[in-house]
């Protein structure tokens, strides 16, 4: 954890000279404690506490980029252990394990197979974010040409290169040395080696731990970043539910709670498994509990998409609203003739409603009002979801031209709104619907009677 | 420097809780830490997953979680008697949504009648759900623990506008009650201070505080649930130590991603792999956040999740 405000204040000269720009230290150190303000604006700070201070302000969590450019993701950074006190910063990054024994055409179907796994939702891009290449040949020659195959035909994609075999890593590495990989497979038996490989070529260390668990998984980091490798990832070497769970809480507490340093690094899980399903549960697992790459055996698209949404869903933060873009949205094919509703574009409120409008099985269309993310009552209670707002909305939207009727359907929440639209849309009918939105679906079976 | 693992205890722990009666009896809850952190505590009881029935035919449950139960939906005895023989289930949650007033609008006599039916033909626990219409579950489910007297179910949701009632007929009918609020952990608490002051037992109460399915607000059900959990344990806060409940299944199957053809939307894969997934990403999101008790639906979704948690015991 870092300092508090009072802890940094015993650190500081105490002398109340205000050349830092504070009136006193103890004010100066309290802007400290929040991040807002720089050591370097004291002249008179001792050596020691410098480094003191220097230590407790690096982020619990090592922050890390694997690949570059536009396709590189971060990783670590994380200061909390629920979402609940604060966001989840770097969504984990999802990685498609792709085995050295295949073919050139198999490999590069995969490739495509990452490529195309992009998909949108809720305004954003969710997509695979890089390639594991597994060493099963057991030899370097494999997977060297397969690190060839992937440097060549997709360079944009970042790589974790998991091998034990030096020759293998020396060479695969030093395909990628500008493009921030991963090389995974350090341990016990061949820190040194990997770590000059990783150092030389600028890739991030992936440690494993064999049985030691976390405690020999503390010395290896420490010894490695003695060798002057400071970007690692780690790996418990737990491949059981139960055994990840525990590893990759304790970890994060250390590195959070006791500001631990030696665990204070990303978590690399390998959820690859036989059963397909309990895979895609085994990285739900990962995604829920501080995974920060997860490697799975295949990406099939209905796995990906719960996965992503996972993903998207615990990493969300919990202080801001999701939204949905404004607009008139279809549901089923809507005629001239068709029905239109209005609601808010907090995401919840949107999916639920659409949810029910499709559900009732008549082609609508809905009016989804930017409200800043509020749903339908604390709109209408904070000002934004207003008679003369949801006119001026519905004027504009252009959905006069496609629709012959002029009835608007808004929430039975805001019933009380029904006379004022009426009054600033002229020509308009207004009627009130359901104040749930489970009730939609009767609704509109009662209206088409 | 050497790693001293950072171990956790609380002053809390959550109820025990015991349903069914017999050699069928199963109890739920009792850990005395965070969900499957038997690391560092006592967490000794399996979470429990019951299969959802209906009293009528499940014509609103999307194609692909239909089809298992096509030759035994028909009749709520043969639906829940094919979960207990042929599919293993260790409880049954028998929802009645046909009394519905939207739906078949059955009365609370028929719906007693099939309680007492399906509960003749089982030896496993029951959970009893109404259709979630305020007014009606208030009759309906005092007439469905009088016809399950005794037999130690879960009968709900007792919700702020009809907790009285439904609370009244679990405790004349010695059953444990789901008490269910909105996605917020202080209606929760504040719906359980009201129960157990009508002279409910606090430590017969089973949490429900909204269950929502994966990309549909997966992310509150998942905070709340772990933010009761907190308060219980770390907190020791009394009203905050009962089993959670979620309820996956009817959350789940009426979202686009659980139904949608792939012909349609091509990009989102096969719609059967899909939904089962769907449901049991939720499932799991939901154990480990803190719940109990999970309602499901699609039995591979249901055998997914209990290796899971073979691998989490």
């Amino acid at each position: 954890m870092a300092l508090t405000g009072v802890e940094i204040f015993k650190l500081l000269p105490k002398t109340n000279c205000k050349k830092c720009g504070f009136p006193t230290c103890l004010a100066f150190a309290m802007k400290l404690a929040q991040r807002q303000a720089s050591l370097d604006l004291c002249p008179d700070v001792s050596e020691e506490a410098r480094q003191k201070l220097g230590e407790a302000s690096a982020p619990p969590v090592r922050p890390i980029t694997l690949g570059t450019g536009e396709n590189a993701v971060k990783m670590g950074e994380e200061t909390v252990l629920f979402r609940h006190d604060k966001r989840f910063v770097n969504p984990c990054v999802f990685a498609l394990g792709i085995k050295d024994t295949l073919s050139s055409e198999e490999i590069e179907k995969k490739i495509n197979e990452v490529r195309n796994s992009v998909i949108d939702r809720v305004g954003q891009k969710l997509k695979i974010d890089a390639i594991a290449l597994l060493n099963d040949s057991g030899g370097p020659e494999k997977f060297e040409n397969a690190a060839k195959i992937l440097s060549e035909k997709a360079p944009e994609i970042p790589v974790i290169l998991c091998t034990t075999n030096l020759s293998a890593a020396e060479v695969s590495t030093k395909l990628y040395s500008d493009r921030k990989p991963v090389l995974y497979g350090a341990n016990a038996g061949n820190l040194e080696d990997m770590s000059g490989i990783a150092k030389n070529y600028k890739a991030t260390l992936g440690i494993a731990a064999s049985t030691g668990g976390l405690n020999e998984l503390s010395e290896l980091t420490e010894k490695v970043k003695k060798l002057g490798v400071e970007d690692i990832v780690i790996d418990p070497g737990a491949r059981k539910a139960k055994e990840i769970l525990e590893h990759n809480t304790l970890i994060r507490r250390a590195a959070i709670k006791k500001n631990f340093k030696p665990l204070g690094y990303p978590i690399i899980t390998f959820a690859q498994r036989e059963d397909n399903l309990l895979e895609t549960l085994f990285a739900a697992l990962g995604v829920a509990k501080y995974s920060s790459i997860i490697v799975l055996s295949s990406i099939e698209r209905w796995k990906n998409l719960a996965l992503f949404t996972l993903r998207q869903n615990i990493y969300t933060d919990p202080q801001v609203p999701m939204q949905v873009e404004q607009k008139i949205y279809k549901i089923g094919e809507p005629t001239e003739e068709s029905p239109l509703l209005i609601t808010t574009n907090f995401s919840l409120t949107y999916f639920i409603v659409s949810g029910e409008v499709e559900n009732s099985k008549v082609a609508s269309y809905l009016a989804v009002m930017d409200c800043e993310g509020l749903s339908v009552l604390t709109a209408w209670a904070a000002g934004k979801f207003t008679a003369s707002k949801i006119a001026q909305f519905i004027k504009e939207s252009g959905i006069e031209g496609s629709i012959k009727h002029r009835e608007l359907i808004i929430p039975g929440y805001v019933a009380i709104l029904s006379g004022s639209i009426e009054d600033k849309l002229e020509g308009w009918k207004v009627t009130v619907g359901p104040r749930e939105a489970n009730g939609i679906p009767a609704f509109m079976k009662s209206r088409m009677k | 420097m050497a790693f001293i693992p950072p171990k956790e205890t609380y002053p809390g722990r959550v109820y025990s809780v015991s349903i069914g009666t017999g050699q069928k009896e199963i109890t739920v809850g009792g850990e005395n830490v965070l969900p499957f952190h038997s690391f560092e505590g006592a967490f000794s009881n399996r979470p429990l997953i019951a299969y959802e029935i209906h009293d009528v035919p499940p014509s609103d449950w999307p194609e692909s979680v239909q089809k298992p139960y096509l030759d035994v939906c028909a009749n709520p005895v043969s639906w829940a008697k094919y979960c207990q023989d042929i599919l293993n289930a260790k409880a049954i949650a028998l929802r009645l949504i046909g009394t519905h007033p939207d739906r078949e609008n059955r009365s609370s006599e028929d719906a007693a009648k099939t309680v007492k039916e399906v509960i003749d033909s089982i030896d496993i626990p029951l959970i009893i759900l109404g259709s979630n219409h305020t007014e009606k579950d208030s009759s309906v489910l005092i007439a469905a623990a009088e016809a399950s007297k005794d037999r130690n179910c879960i009968i709900g949701k007792a919700q702020e506008a009809n907790y009285k009632t439904i609370a009244a007929a679990a405790i004349a009918n010695n059953h444990k009650l789901i008490a269910m609020s909105e996605l917020d952990i202080n209606l929760s608490k504040q719906l359980n201070i009201l129960i157990t002051q009508m002279g409910f037992d606090k430590e017969k109460i089973i949490i429900d505080p909204m269950c929502s399915a994966l990309g549909y607000g997966l992310e509150y059900t998942y905070s709340v649930m772990e933010r009761i959990r907190l308060a219980g344990l770390a907190q020791n806060d009394p009203t905050m130590q009962q089993p959670i409940l979620g309820d996956v299944g009817m959350y789940v199957w009426k979202v686009k991603e659980t139904i949608a053809d792939e012909k349609d939307v091509p990009l989102w894969g096969n719609t059967e792999e899909r939904g089962i997934a769907w449901e049991a990403v939720t499932a799991v999101s939901m154990l480990i956040a803190g719940a109990e008790i999970l309602v499901m639906r699609h039995p591979k979704a249901i055998e997914a999740v209990e290796k899971m948690i073979d691998e989490l015991m």
